[in-house]
């Protein structure tokens, strides 16, 4: 299993039955693969539909329906189409019940930081900052380090996406909460060594009493 | 009833240096027929609000690549390169807006509200030169209304009287633009007779719509 697989197996646990979610381009949006047909659960695309579906046969693709992405989906039975002010609404207003998003950094305070790096790559924070001021639950799913620099650090350098403290960070090593007193180290995958995430890690983490093995399913 | 125009018609009536605001997220939902047109006149220093310039090739992305666009007020550039270089060199002053707040900015100036009050951007390099107000002991962002010259919009059917429907993902930002345009252009897929889109199928009405374009 590679790296974004376990993640996106791990992140797929944290969604319950009948949930509202949302999940970001790239590997947030693989989560969908792992979380049953029939669970009830509504994916919600900010570009304006709830009830995503998966990618359609080549030759049945509507151009009328995307994901945040612009790749092509499908809606499933119950979809609702809707424009982008309840879009926004439906997230900044609370009903959003988890947002699984992409992470250049996350840092002690739960403080995520990921739509800029200043110089460099200047994408905008399109839904991000809504997302993440809004969604009742904030999962941050993404690789521990980046090519061997930490981006779970002490303080974020890059400009913050929101200074709420985000839920959950999910990486292929470790399942990690912010919470007031700091960041709690509550899972390893398997095979992993406390030496190797802290080696990958710059920020102080607190590990948890009942720190256990990633379960995976 | 309007009188519909040919996209190039409808092109002329946007005199250079205009603001737009053109809906479309990636491309999804815009105008292609009267961009293409706009493109062909070789008209610059326009101001457009949108939601992102889609990429080099489609939709807003091909006024980029024009070099016809001097100010743009998006959410989203990532996925356009040319859009990024332009705005790293200078070329494009670009703001950048939460595309939640975007559309509520949008909303605002379409609706006779003086702004709006969000959490969205408090305590990040949104919140810079921006008021900041307390409401029952939360802190919210003063942000401000957006109007433009022209909203450009791209729709599925057209009645006659400009009354819109939208499919899909195609909805996005076009209902909240038709409020905010001066004067509001509207590329249907399809005119249709009166009656065709029922009441509570319009997402549109037509008296927002000043000019319906037609195919060819």
């Amino acid at each position: 299993m590679d790296a974004k697989e376990l993640i996106a197996r791990r992140v797929a646990r944290e969604i319950r039955p009948g949930m509202l979610v949302n999940l970001g381009i790239g590997l947030p949006s693989m989560v969908a693969n792992y979380v049953p047909a029939n669970s009830g659960v509504f994916f919600q695309a900010e570009n304006g539909v709830i009830g995503l579906g998966a990618r359609p046969p080549e030759g049945m693709e509507d151009p009328h329906l995307t994901d945040a992405g612009g790749g092509f989906v499908t809606a499933v039975p119950g979809a609702a189409s809707i424009d982008s002010a309840m879009s926004f609404g439906l997230i900044r207003g609370g009903h959003l019940d988890v947002t699984v998003l992409g992470g250049l950094q996350v840092d002690e305070a739960g403080r995520l930081a990921n739509w800029k790096v200043p110089g460099r790559m200047v994408p905008g924070m399109g839904g991000a900052m809504d997302l993440v001021t809004g969604a009742a639950r904030v999962i941050v799913a993404m690789q521990h380090s980046a090519k061997g620099v930490a981006k779970i650090v002490p303080e974020c350098s890059l400009p913050l996406t929101s200074t709420r403290r985000i839920d959950l960070i999910i990486t292929e090593l470790a399942v990690i909460e912010p919470t007031a007193a700091g960041l709690v180290l509550r899972e390893i995958a398997p095979g992993v060594t406390l030496d190797e995430i802290h080696s990958q890690t710059t920020a102080r983490l607190t590990i948890a009493d009942d720190l256990r093995e990633m379960p995976l399913g | 009833m309007k009188a519909p125009l040919t996209a190039e018609a409808a092109a002329a009536l946007v005199p250079e240096g205009s603001s737009l605001m053109i809906g479309g997220f990636m491309g999804v939902g815009s105008p292609e027929r009267l961009i293409d047109a706009i493109v062909a006149r070789g008209i610059q220093n326009l101001t457009v609000i949108a939601n992102d310039t889609a990429m080099p090739g489609k939709g807003i992305g091909k006024l980029i690549s024009a070099g016809a666009v001097s100010h743009l007020i998006a959410s989203h550039i990532g996925l356009n390169p040319e859009t990024q270089a332009k705005m790293i060199s200078g070329e494009i002053v670009c703001e950048l807006v939460p595309q939640g707040t975007l559309i509520e900015r949008i909303r605002a100036g379409g609706v006779g509200l003086g702004g709006i009050l969000t959490p969205t951007g408090l305590g990040t390099e949104v919140e810079e030169g921006k008021r900041k107000i307390t409401v029952e002991g939360r802190d919210y962002l003063l942000e401000t209304p957006l109007k433009a010259d022209f909203a450009l919009i791209g729709a599925w059917q057209a009645d006659y009287v400009g009354n819109l429907c939208y499919l899909l993902t195609a909805h996005n930002f076009n209902p909240m633009m038709a409020l905010a345009g001066a004067t509001v252009i509207a590329e249907p897929e399809a005119i249709v007779p009166v009656g065709v889109i029922p009441p509570d199928g319009v997402k549109t009405p037509g008296v927002l719509v000043d000019h319906l374009v037609i195919r060819g």
